[in-house]
């Protein structure tokens, strides 16, 4: 097994996990940005939840976005997969390009950009189906007929968030009969087996228990370089751990606004803007 | 309430066409209505036209073949059954809901519910059997013939009891817990808060549950046609042998041509309109309960 | 301790109503139960004497006062094979449109629950009518089991829909969208997760329908029809089982018993089939509660 310069933190997380060979690469977080999006402004039922928005997620970085509840992280992140799509009355202005390509253009595959732009949910959504058929079914939906390439997909996957060797002997059973933290992971697992380059994360650790949390935070550090990670989170703490880049949002004329985004050492230490300091140093929010 | 608008509903993608596929499946579901309203329509229209509906109210008698068309003594004969039963079937089927949720002991429960649902899954035939070859001859020794307007009126009440009984009890367990509570905070019995706050807040759903097993009395047409009689007359005694709308249809449609074919449907329409009426107001409850 | 008695007995109702109500409750439950148990007894006993291995298989003999029901289950099981073969296939797919690829609260959305509301009370013998008028007579289907599983399909289908409609609405949300943010089709996402969630609640409805279908009688009077041959194809009459105990109590002089044994056989079927609804909707409470 071969572990990546970057890849003690995850080597040595929580559970002790193996790591698989995704990982193992060299850390290259470039301010090359990979997500550009301008003049975002996202309304509920003709409610605006998010105004404004201009903001760029550099390749290979872990950007992890803070602020009060509300303020619009989460319908931030769906609109960046178009997972607003679902939502019925919600409309989505302004221009989001992935890779350089307007995601709301007209010739855009919804199926191939959320291929290309896995999800992580708060609370773990296995589905109801065994932990193989979990990662398999979605693999066998985007059409990789071989097998022995699935389950390679399947092994390495599981091995990356640590499950592998936890679950190797049960992959028949239930994914629902997983411990929380275990099923966050599979979640994880499910997302990378489709090998996107971007991922997105809601709040990814607060429903688990702060083992579970740690090991899956060690993940992401893990993540790190190979893939562009956009992560929620509440946990300042947390979030200065992981981060490269952080974005503050906050609520303001009743919508969310973006206030600040810059490399997280420096929202955090030397923010430019009053309420960024506020909030970092927990006088509110 | 929003329009559709088409070309968001189904995209010209794979998804789309399956969307669409499915979407032809819910108008024709959902189409049936219409293609039920207009055959039996159509089929009563003739009638209609010729005969004219005032002359199915005010002719005297029921000879179809020989230009009678009154249909006024059947009509009496489906309200009073209708009516009858839901007296008896109306206080029973509450007080079944009551019991079951807040008297029967707990070994009681389960077993009563799964007798009441076996009664609610019997089928009417079965239940028209029972009552002609058990309380028909029954009724036949208090007064002759027995088959009449009180066995229809017990048999149909048996029929619909469980329907009153369900929905009174859904409507009873929705009402909060805090209701309870504060009844009993204010020193109340278990009598005293059903009676005062309970059943009250369960008023309409109640109601709603009335309405429907109303609905299914006066539609129902195997258990008066085994039971009542089917003699066309005036309903004046709960002894008196009867033919309600539904049964009319059952016997004659076999051999009826012309206007009594048309006309049969003719009370097809009647007997779908009255119907539409109690779903329709027990609809209306249910609906501002809900709003 | 001071002594609440006499205040209580100034504002609230006097103790006597409250047992009056409380006797009265136990009574309206004692009733029911009474009414049912003699029922069902009734049936099992005098049915239990005319049933054995010989009468499910026979022909019928004399008009059915003698032999068996052999023909009958026959026609029975294909007019039930043909109602759910093609309100099942039709019904899912309305839900599914309704439930996840139609958006709430559209107006197709408001028309379609108004008419499956209104079909659902359309008295059966009313189906009859609109069976004999379109299918048998407009398509020209005669009396045949492939008009009366046409006519009991029209019937279950707004049963069908809106168990599987509700059933596919319990489905978390969460799921929905994981799948979609794997990039799964919508129409993969339902087939693939969300139709496999709500497979107990859609069986459930299935079997419900089944049952009712099994225990109607008016609407196939005259669709299916009476004959009690063997069928020899689809376009043949066949008569079904609740119409031959109707035929066998109202017609055949002499022919309760064997009009008790179908009973019997008819009323075992529905408990089994709407036993096995039950549990498929009880595991699916029990579900919801343990998660
Ligand atoms: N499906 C929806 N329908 C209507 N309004 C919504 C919906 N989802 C979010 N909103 C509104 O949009 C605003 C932003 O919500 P969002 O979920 O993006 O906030 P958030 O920053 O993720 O909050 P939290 O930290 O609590 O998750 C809120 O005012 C919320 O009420
Ligand atoms: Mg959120």
């Amino acid at each position: 097994m071969t572990l990546g310069p970057k890849d003690e933190a995850a080597g040595e997380g929580a559970a002790g996990y193996t790591v698989g060979p995704m990982l193992a690469g060299p850390e290259c977080c470039t301010p090359e940005p990979v997500i550009g999006v301008r003049g975002l402004a996202v309304s509920y039922a003709g409610v605006p939840a998010l105004k404004h928005v201009d903001l760029d997620i550099y390749k290979g970085c872990v950007t992890a976005l803070i602020g009060p509840s509300g303020c619009g992280k989460s319908t931030f992140l769906s609109s960046l997969n178009r997972l607003t799509d679902l939502v019925a009355g919600c409309r989505v202005a302004g221009r989001i390009e992935v890779d350089g390509v307007d995601i709301h253009g007209p010739d855009v595959d919804v199926q191939a950009l959320r291929r290309k732009v896995g999800m992580i949910f708060q609370k773990p959504n296995p589905f109801p189906l065994s932990i193989h058929r979990n990662l398999d079914m979605p693999l066998r939906e985007h059409g990789v007929r071989s097998r022995d390439e699935r389950e390679s997909r399947i092994r390495a996957a599981l091995s990356d968030v640590g499950l592998w060797e936890e679950v190797a002997d049960r992959l028949d059973e239930p994914a629902l009969s997983l411990s929380g933290g275990q099923q966050q992971r599979l979640c994880i697992a499910r997302a990378l087996v489709l090998q996107p380059s971007i991922l997105l994360m809601d709040e990814p650790c607060s429903a688990l228990d702060p083992l579970s949390a740690e090991t899956v935070e060690k993940m992401i550090v893990g993540l790190r370089g190979r893939y562009t990670v956009v992560v929620v989170t509440h946990n300042l703490a947390q979030a200065r751990r992981i981060a490269n880049f952080a974005a503050f949002f906050w609520v303001r004329d009743r919508a969310g606004a973006l206030i600040e985004f810059d490399t997280c050492q420096r929202l955090f230490e030397a923010p430019a803007h009053d309420l960024t300091a506020a909030y970092v140093t927990g006088r509110s929010g | 309430m929003t329009s559709l608008r088409i070309s968001s509903l189904f995209p010209r993608t794979p998804d789309g066409y399956i969307a669409f596929g499915l979407g032809a499946a819910a108008c024709l579901a959902s189409g049936i209505l219409l293609l039920i309203l207009i055959f039996v329509f159509g089929e009563a229209w003739p009638a209609l036209r010729t005969i004219g509906v005032v002359r199915f109210l005010s002719d005297g008698a029921w000879y179809p073949t020989d230009g009678a068309f009154g249909l006024v003594p059947m009509l009496a004969a489906s309200f009073a059954l209708a009516a009858g039963a839901l007296t008896i079937a109306a206080p029973v089927g509450v007080a079944v809901a009551i019991f079951r949720l807040h008297y029967a002991p707990g070994w009681m429960k389960a077993p009563y519910r799964g007798l009441v649902l076996l009664l609610a899954g019997t089928p009417s035939v079965v239940l028209g059997l029972w009552g002609l070859m058990v309380l028909v001859p029954l009724i036949a020794r208090i007064e002759p013939p027995g088959a009449s307007l009180i066995a229809g009126i017990l048999v149909l009440a048996l029929m619909i009891v469980p329907t009153v009984a369900i929905a009174s009890e859904a409507a009873l367990e929705s009402v909060p817990r805090s209701c309870w509570s504060a009844a009993n905070a204010l020193g109340l019995g278990r009598e005293a808060a059903l009676l005062n706050v309970v059943l009250p807040a369960a008023r309409e759903g109640i109601a709603g549950g009335i309405l429907l097993a109303g609905a299914r009395a006066l539609g129902e047409t195997m258990v008066v046609l085994m039971i009542t009689g089917n003699i066309v007359q005036m309903p004046d005694g709960l002894f008196t042998p009867v033919r309600a709308l539904t049964s009319n249809i059952a016997l004659e449609m076999a051999y009826a041509t012309g206007d009594h074919r048309a006309s049969l449907f003719v009370s097809g329409l009647a007997l779908t309109l009255l119907v539409f009426l109690l779903s329709f107001a027990a609809g209306t409850g249910r609906r501002r309960r809900h709003a | 301790m001071p002594d609440f008695s006499s205040v209580r007995r100034r504002i609230f109702a006097p103790q006597a109503r409250d047992g009056a109500l409380r006797m009265a409750i136990w009574a309206a439950a004692g009733i029911l139960f009474a009414c049912a148990a003699w029922l069902m007894l009734d049936v099992a006993v005098r049915g239990a004497a005319g049933l054995d291995w010989r009468f499910l298989v026979d022909e019928p003999a004399r008009a059915g006062r003698a032999g068996g029901i052999g023909p009958i289950l026959v026609s029975t099981g294909l007019i039930l094979a043909v109602a759910i073969a093609v309100a099942a296939p039709l019904g899912l797919a309305a839900a599914i449109f309704l439930a996840e690829f139609l958006p709430s609260g559209s107006r197709f959305a408001a028309w379609t629950s108004i008419s499956l509301d209104v079909l659902a009370g359309i008295p059966s013998i009313v189906f009859g009518l609109f069976g004999n008028a379109f299918f048998s007579v407009w398509l020209g289907m005669g009396f045949s089991i492939l008009s009366g599983g046409l006519t009991l399909a029209c019937m279950i289908l707004p049963l069908l829909i809106r168990t599987a409609e509700h059933g596919l609405r319990m489905v978390p949300d969460e799921w929905r969208h994981g799948a979609a943010a794997l990039g799964m089709s919508r129409f993969s996402s339902v087939w693939r997760i969300v139709l496999p969630a709500a497979g107990p609640a859609v069986t459930a409805g299935l079997l419900l329908g089944l049952g009712r279908a099994t225990a109607e009688t008016a609407a196939l009077v005259f669709t299916s029809g009476y004959v009690d041959r063997m069928p020899s194809s689809l376009l043949d009459s066949g008569r079904a089982l609740s119409l031959h105990i109707y035929d066998l109590a109202m017609n055949v002089a002499g022919g309760d018993r064997n009009a008790y044994a179908s009973a019997l056989v008819l009323l075992l079927f529905l408990i089994v089939v709407n036993g096995l609804a039950m549990s498929f909707s009880d595991y699916l409470l029990r579900k919801r509660i343990a998660a």
